[in-house]
């Protein structure tokens, strides 16, 4: 029954998708800022390295280099003898332990003028005791050795490339070499130079006990880019930084190379170094020797307790999203389980099945009102559905005993026409149609003797069953009484009486009767409190009978009620009819009215009483164009047609 | 071979493997050895200078020419050509112009095979120096190293008529790179790549060729006495025509023979680097296979020889005309 994109699912995911948007985002700043501060801290940390390592060099090279200066300010003096030049020498080695070698090399014949070398050397015989040598012969021509060419050119003292020195063990050596002059005819002359060879095997100790870890080292150039100290021991004085740049392809390392043997510091990213992979290399010059001290640090390495704290943080997060998405989708599914049970349940009562198990409403949110509020429904469809069924029923008792109350109350009525056909003396006729299936309107007509001939129309107060009940007493009554032969005053009073007694719901009845002598067609006539009939003489207009005012019958006991007398020429019509004829209404609740009932009876002159009637009744509906009918329409014509045969009449007429 | 056959021995794994190859490997170094055993001398450490030797032992193609070379290897205290003259070596390489001067001295040394037919001498200075044409040179200092590689420059500034003040510096060629001499004299596949190995860029130098100068000097032949020559010709024959074998196969195959090579330095203690190697192998590509050339012509050129001559009689190294007819027997048919 659950779409696959039920509310359970779409509260989920989107609870879901949000709190890894949440997630990614907090992940990501917590790393980028992480990072930063670890970067910046390993910056620092690196920069301060590749500084104090540079300062720490230089300083034991400086009381190096102030040694040897003084010695060559020393060897300016002209009056030097060959003893004093060669204690000089020694004397440098016997105060400064770190100084292994050192040579005063004179210039071509300028010490001893049938000398071309002369170059006394102090060094430590196997870093031991201290032996002397004489350095020169024409295999070594120490004039173009750099040590003494580039100081002589150069008019500077000067730090040389470092060199592995044979004599001295094999050993990583340098050499800071001082020019010193004398002055011949005021003019300063190159004298020749004066030499210190350091071993720089402790620097590559010191820079070798930097790079403990593996993740990173600290290296040495010198100022052509020569690995001095490198933890790669091929690198070392066998490869420039630039070679080494060309060997592994990697054209940056050449640039870094040339900003470090030009003196920089600084500090530069470098992906995917040899050792280290990508990585950062901070840099700084030992001015004096133009060496550079390089500290390369792997990224990785530097990174990795940021990249442990970030995926801890991850894996919390990812945790926390299981968690969370079995916690949505447990409660999602909680939630939405009864109401998944109520639509199938609602389904089922939709279906018809007013029976249908609704869930228990075991929680008291909405879904539990929701349920609650099914229930009551159910409850009251049933109700009303119980009541409907039973009132339907009830209802369609009373219709039924209405219909068969409306043909009895029809059937006491004479409904065959003609009526009397025997009696060619007159023709009469009669409708009545009940605003509701019975009415409180009457008429009859019956002979009450051989001659005399009752006819008579009432409409009783109110409608429905107590009219038509009413109704029927009256008409009772009044068969009762008529036949008794009295005058049609007397039948109203007597009638009246009967009615009046006993009449606690005070209904009433108006009543019209008339009692014609078919032989002279003198009509004897009473009405009580009825619309004034309509006397329609042949050839003639019509007209009102006038109204007596008297009162309506069943008010009040005793009454008495006038019988008037008039004369029926034959061919004359009396209509009598109830006030449903002229207070008919039509849509617009206007009344069809006398008048307009006089203009319809005026264009009837001629017609027999049962066209009259048509005529009349055709007029009233055409009126009130279907509008609902509000009181019963009774009508009677009564057409007097004078003893003997219709030839007489005219004869009269004639 | 001998390499393979040590790298084999240290996988007991395969001793049955082992065994058959190394009996097809005894069959086949019986066929080396009984080819006739002569011995190179070079003229200096091994270097991809003289790739093209060792390749054609290191791949057999001496082998497969009968031969069984020893190499030699020079260093600063050992001549080849003198090793030549006294029996030390039977052949041995050396540039056109040491070997003319030899043989005006007396020493008959033949040239069997010119190898280098383009000088990679060069003069080299910094672009901030202002030197842009060889007219700026004028006055300049001019570092040098030895006096084999002056013949050229000596020349050329005669042509040109400028005094210049050639330095001799050590081999660092530290007072070039600290500013104490104006321009240095290089060769391309060494020194002038040292300068590169220094840090400075290419663009921050101006160079000038000398072969681009109309002072070309051929430089690495193969050299023999007239006296082997005349005793067996098909040994020079074989030796020059398997020589170039080797270097043909080392310019197509650069990787390999910077490797083997680097492998070779270790092993006699030579300071190897292999960005440096592997630039002077194909820098003594663009001095061997001149022209864009794609087969290696050994022919030394008579020009080249008589403006060679020319240039040693002018500088007074030599004193008699020597004859090219005499002096180079053409074996590359």
């Amino acid at each position: 029954m659950m779409k696959p994109q039920g509310i359970a699912f779409r509260l989920a995911s989107l609870t879901l998708l949000v709190s890894t948007i949440i997630l990614a985002i907090i992940v990501g700043y917590n790393y980028s800022v992480s990072r930063k501060i670890i970067v910046a801290l390993a910056e620092d940390r690196g920069t301060l390295l590749a500084k104090s390592t540079a300062k720490k060099i230089s300083t034991a090279f400086m009381t190096v280099q102030k040694v040897i200066d003084s010695v060559a300010f020393s060897l300016e003096d002209d009056r030097l003898t060959e003893k004093r030049v060669n204690e000089l020498g020694q004397r440098v080695l016997i105060n400064n332990p770190e100084i292994f070698g050192s040579a005063i090399a004179f210039e071509p014949f300028s010490f001893q003028h049938d000398n071309q070398y002369y170059a006394p050397y102090h060094y430590r015989l196997d870093g031991g005791p201290i032996v002397f040598a004489r350095l020169g012969s024409d295999d070594y021509q120490y004039f173009y050795m750099d040590w003494y060419q580039l100081p002589r050119e150069l008019e500077r003292p000067i730090w040389t490339e470092p060199y592995f020195d044979k004599g001295g063990g094999y050993e990583l050596m340098t050499t800071y070499t001082v020019p010193f002059y004398r002055n011949r005819d005021g003019q300063k002359v190159l004298q020749g130079v004066v030499t210190a060879d350091i071993s720089i095997s402790w620097v590559q100790k010191l820079i070798s006990s930097l790079s403990s870890r593996e993740a990173e080292y600290v290296f040495l150039l010198s100022r052509y880019g020569t690995f001095i100290a490198h933890p790669n021991a091929n690198l070392v004085m066998n490869e420039t930084v630039f070679t080494a740049a060309e060997s592994l392809e990697y054209p940056q390392l050449r640039e870094v190379g040339r900003r470090m043997v030009a003196g920089e510091t600084g500090v530069v990213e470098l992906n995917d170094l040899p050792m280290t992979g990508d990585s950062f290399l901070y840099f700084s010059p030992l001015p004096d020797q133009h060496w550079s001290v390089g500290f390369v640090c792997s990224k990785k390495e530097m990174l990795a307790e940021v990249s442990r704290l970030n995926r801890e943080v991850a894996t919390l997060g990812g945790l926390g999203f299981v968690a969370l998405a079995l916690l949505i989708t447990f409660l999602a599914k909680r939630i939405t389980h009864p109401l998944r049970e109520l639509t199938v349940s609602a389904n089922d009562m939709a279906s018809g099945n007013l029976e249908a198990r609704l869930p228990e409403a075991t929680t008291k949110d909405e879904v539990g009102e929701l349920t609650h509020s099914f229930q009551a429904m159910r409850e009251s469809i049933k109700n009303y559905i119980e009541n409907l069924t039973e009132t339907t029923a009830a209802k369609e008792r009373i219709e039924s005993e209405l219909r068969i109350a409306h043909d009895i109350q029809m059937g006491i009525l004479p409904k065959l026409f003609p009526a009397f056909p025997e009696h060619r003396e007159f023709d009469i006729y009669a409708s009545i149609e009940p605003a509701k299936e019975v009415g409180g309107d009457l008429y009859d007509f019956f002979f009450v003797d051989e001659n005399n001939f009752c006819f008579l129309v009432g409409d009783v107060s109110g409608k429905g069953v107590p009219a038509a009940f009413f109704m029927a007493v009256t008409k009772t009554l009044l068969k009762v009484v008529a036949e008794s032969r009295l005058e049609p005053g007397e039948i109203l009073a007597k009638v009246n009486d009967d009615l009046a007694e006993d009449n606690k719901s005070c209904m009433f009845v108006t009543l019209f009767l008339a009692i014609i002598d078919i032989r002279t067609g003198v009509v004897r006539y009473a009405s009580a409190g009825h619309n004034p009939p309509l006397l329609l003489p042949k050839n003639k207009d019509a007209e009102w009978i006038p109204p007596l005012n008297e009162l309506v019958a069943g008010i009040m006991e005793g009454t008495q009620y006038t019988t008037k007398s008039m004369t029926m020429h034959p061919g004359d019509t009396l209509f009598i009819y109830t006030d449903g004829v002229t207070e008919a209404m039509d849509k617009m609740n206007n009344l069809y009215s006398e008048d307009q009932l006089m203009v319809v009876t005026n264009q009837c002159l001629g017609k027999s009483a049962e066209q009259l009637v048509d005529s009349v009744d055709k007029s009233l509906k055409k009126f009130t164009g279907g509008a609902e009918q509000s009181d019963d329409i009774t009508m009677l014509a009564m057409q007097y047609l004078g003893k003997g045969s219709k030839q007489e009449g005219d004869d009269r007429w004639i | 071979m001998k390499q393979i056959n040590k790298k084999m021995c240290r996988s007991y794994r395969c001793l049955p493997l082992l065994l058959t190859l190394l009996g097809l490997l005894l069959a086949d170094s019986t066929s080396a050895y009984e080819g006739k055993t002569v011995r190179l001398a070079l003229q200096w450490f091994p270097q991809a200078q003289f790739a093209g030797y060792y390749m054609a032992k290191e791949k057999g193609i001496y082998s497969e020419y009968g031969l069984n070379v020893e190499i030699l290897r020079g260093d600063a205290d050992s001549d080849s050509l003198v090793r030549v003259v006294s029996g030390k070596a039977d052949f041995g390489t050396a540039f056109l112009s040491t070997a003319i001067e030899r043989r005006s001295k007396g020493a008959p040394l033949i040239n069997i095979g010119q190898i280098v037919q383009r000088s990679a001498l060069m003069l080299v200075a910094r672009n901030n120096s202002g030197i842009r044409t060889i007219k700026d040179l004028d006055g300049a200092r001019i570092g040098t190293w030895g006096n084999t590689f002056q013949l050229q420059p000596q020349a050329l500034f005669r042509r040109e008529q400028l005094q210049v003040d050639f330095v001799r510096q050590a081999p660092s060629f530290e007072l070039f790179m600290r500013g104490g001499l104006d321009a240095t004299l290089a060769m391309w596949y060494n020194e002038y790549y040292r300068l590169i190995a220094y840090g400075l860029n290419p663009d921050e130098m101006t160079t000038f060729f000398f072969s681009d100068l109309d002072l070309n000097q051929p430089e690495d032949g193969i050299y023999c006495l007239e006296s082997t020559m005349k005793k067996s010709p098909e040994t020079a024959a074989a030796l020059v025509q398997a020589s170039v074998k080797g270097w043909e196969y080392a310019f197509a195959h650069p990787k390999e023979t910077v490797d083997t090579l680097l492998r070779i330095m270790k092993m006699h203690k030579v300071r190897a680097n292999k960005a440096h190697q592997t630039w002077m192998l194909a820098r003594m590509q663009d001095i061997i296979m001149v022209e864009g050339r794609s087969q290696l012509d050994t022919r030394l050129k008579i020009d080249d020889f008589n403006a060679t001559s020319k240039m040693l009689l002018q500088n007074g190294v030599t004193t008699t005309d020597i004859s090219y007819h005499e002096f180079y027997k053409d074996l590359s048919q």
